[in-house]
């Protein structure tokens, strides 16, 4: 092997891959039954953390940046004078073999450019995720980007060998869509979607009658979306999010906060910051909706469409809705619990545990790891809580902020720090 | 005040568990041989001979009441070495005895029950971080090895995840810290004590290294550079999730 040219694809086709931020092995149940490589974790492993903080889980990286599409907000378009490269089917192996031997790695990730039509390139992609599976017994985790406009037939293809699958719709709306990235529609992006989804649910219903069904995309479907990048509100963002989740099954939702790298009168000027506050918000929103039971129209309102970034979502909710609290933990319904804010799903579990035993009060849920600072305010318990008097104080929201600062020094605050 | 000694395994020191009610003291303490440093003049001393009967009544009580989760989750408080562990494992055992029917292990309320909580964390997180941290090179004999030093005696509780992912190279996992390992051969598991090698030729491995292996390190350590994206700099998160004691061994952050 060529380990110099080696190193130079991968430098460049790793660097244009790193902006799609979905990193995660989670979902994958493959196990390791056929005395060959690899076994999967259905929760998914970290295996390390670039300077950024993000998470390393895969071998992240392009077939190749050649690229038939001129999307404004992507590094690798035809316009962009940059340097090119293509890997081969064996490359990808080989690297993805042997960094998961030296356990670098959970397994790989595959996206590409659109080097001709999008079935040569689907077709590509599966390709290696099959010689993967057929010819090295590999079972770590193959995340797939399904290329929009590819047929139904390699899709299928796709999901027997991939465990998960992925196509970015990047611009919340049409209309910005068509601005930046004038030769792709939302439409053509949805269709494998549609079908990868139609599939798993078929999937389903064959394995509740059948023993041995062949596995189709275990960790199921997500997609990617850049905030920042074109004027959506967060509350369009959100109710795409939600669209998705309700009407597609997805898995997850990214959100990734457009870094200003090209020149260009339709995008933000390269001397803008990263919205990393917004996205961190936009997250939590997500999270809201997945684990917590809130309605995406409980996060926003339309007279009001953009997420508070002094305060987190949860906290916001019930700072409008304060005629819900004080919340009694001693008897409270697990809904209700989860909506305290500074109260987390592992929290209220145990709480919804430890109170079968005894009575709780505020020292029981600080041991516990409940953020007090926060949670004092809105719960109630059998003795007296001085703190819930300050609910319908005018200047709550004050009181609150004041007692979370020294906490929560905001690591993307713009504020510059002094040492 | 009775001081209880036994041999440092689990099997001694559910034994141990076992006598403190057949000799119905109250007020104990139970400590491994090993960590018995100064006798305390106002404590009688037990001895405690290791009874496979004794502990395995004890284990069997445990399952009944908090099921094997129960006994897995001692066992991590036990692998976590700390010098409250045996005093944990005992009270929980007595606050089981109280309440049977009842998993006690949920009583979050309770501060020895929220300390066995919180050590399960730790040995946990510590466990997930040598499924992720480990790095294994590639030696000139074929045999993929990796070397450690974790907060705690994991060794034995990672063993079952490697071998179910690597069952197609040998490979060793070795404990710097603890000086013993755990070694594959294709075939199966097994511990590995080599008390006449000194722990310094565990550490030196480059002249042992496999042909390929530097150019595989060297493309990973590209790959680590150019996943990152300098403009989302955040070290304090990368400090926070990958902390600095376990740099030595990462092959990107030499």
């Amino acid at each position: 092997m060529n380990f110099e040219r080696i190193k130079e694809k991968l430098e460049i086709l790793a660097d244009a891959a790193k902006y799609d931020v979905s990193c995660s092995s989670s979902g994958g149940n493959r196990k390791n039954k056929n005395g060959g490589l690899g076994d999967s974790h259905s929760t998914g492993i970290c295996h390390s953390y670039t300077e950024d903080g993000r998470c390393v889980s895969l071998l992240k990286i392009l077939l190749t940046n050649h690229c038939i599409y001129d999307c404004a907000y992507c590094v690798s378009r035809k316009s962009n004078d940059i340097k090119r490269a293509a890997f081969t089917v064996e490359e990808v192996v080989d690297l993805t073999v042997n960094f998961y031997r030296r356990n670098y790695i959970e397994g790989l990730f595959l996206s590409s450019g659109i080097f001709k039509d999008a079935d040569t390139t689907m077709e590509r992609l599966v390709r290696i995720a099959k010689k993967l599976r057929t010819e090295h017994k590999f079972n770590g985790y193959i995340h797939l980007k399904s290329i929009p406009g590819a047929s139904d037939e390699i899709m299928k293809e796709a999901g027997l060998y991939a465990d998960r699958l992925s196509i970015n719709i990047e611009i919340p709306t049409e209309k910005g869509l068509k601005l930046l990235a004038p030769d792709k529609s939302h439409s053509e992006m949805i269709k494998p979607m549609g079908f990868v989804k139609n599939e798993l649910i078929l999937y389903k219903e064959e394995k509740k009658i059948f023993r041995k069904v062949p596995k189709f995309a275990p960790a199921g479907q997500s997609t990617q979306m850049i905030v920042g990048a074109t004027d959506e509100t967060d509350l369009k963002i959100i109710k795409v999010a939600d669209h998705f989740y309700q009407n597609f099954n997805l898995k997850r939702v990214y959100y990734s906060g457009y870094v200003p790298m090209l020149e260009d009168a339709r995008l933000p000027s390269i001397h803008s910051q990263v919205p990393m506050l917004r996205e961190n918000r936009l997250y939590q929103a997500d999270w809201l909706m997945r684990f917590y039971g809130f309605q995406a129209n409980e996060i926003l309102e339309k007279s009001n469409p953009f997420l508070d970034l002094e305060v987190d979502p949860k906290l916001a909710w019930a700072l409008r809705n304060r005629e819900r609290f004080p919340v009694n933990i001693n008897t409270a319904t697990k809904e209700m619990i989860l909506r305290i804010p500074g109260v987390g799903t592992k929290s209220t579990n145990k709480i919804l545990m430890a109170r079968r035993f005894q009575n709780l009060n505020l020292d029981h849920l600080k041991k516990m790891g409940v953020a007090v600072n926060r949670a004092k305010f809105f719960v109630e318990f059998e003795s007296h809580n001085i703190f819930t008097k300050y609910i319908d104080d005018q200047n709550f929201r004050k009181i609150i902020l004041n007692g979370m600062k020294s906490k929560f020094a905001n690591p993307f605050s713009e504020q510059l720090t002094l040492f | 005040m009775t001081t209880l000694l036994y041999d440092g395994s689990f099997e001694g020191l559910l034994t141990a568990v076992f006598e403190v009610f057949e000799y119905k003291y109250t007020e104990v303490d139970i400590v491994s041989f090993s960590n018995y440093h100064q006798e305390n003049i106002f404590a009688q001393v037990h001895e405690v001979v290791t009874d496979v009967a004794k502990s395995e009544r004890v284990l069997n009580k445990i399952k009944i009441n908090l099921g094997s989760e129960g006994i897995s989750r001692l066992l991590l408080v036990y692998f976590s070495e700390k010098p409250v562990a045996e005093k944990l494992v005992l009270s929980a055992v007595r606050h089981s005895l109280r309440n049977p029917g009842k998993n006690i292990l949920q009583d979050f309320g309770n501060d020895d029950i929220l300390d066995i909580a919180k050590i399960c964390k730790s040995v946990g997180r510590e466990i997930h971080r040598m499924h992720a941290f480990v790095r294994f090179e590639k030696l000139q004999d074929e045999v993929f090895f990796s070397k450690i030093e974790p907060d705690f005696n994991v060794l034995p509780l990672i063993l079952k995840h490697f071998k179910n992912r690597y069952q197609d190279q040998k490979w060793m996992i070795f404990d710097l810290k603890r000086h013993y390992g755990i070694f594959y051969d294709m075939n199966e598991v097994d511990f590995f004590y080599p008390d006449e090698i000194p722990t310094k030729d565990f550490r030196k491995t480059e002249n042992l290294l496999h042909e390929e292996e530097v150019a595989y390190q060297k493309l990973w350590q590209r790959y680590f550079f150019k996943t990152n994206i300098p403009e989302r700099k955040n070290l304090k998160l990368h400090h926070q999730s990958l902390p600095k004691r376990y740099w030595k061994y990462l092959t990107e952050k030499y």
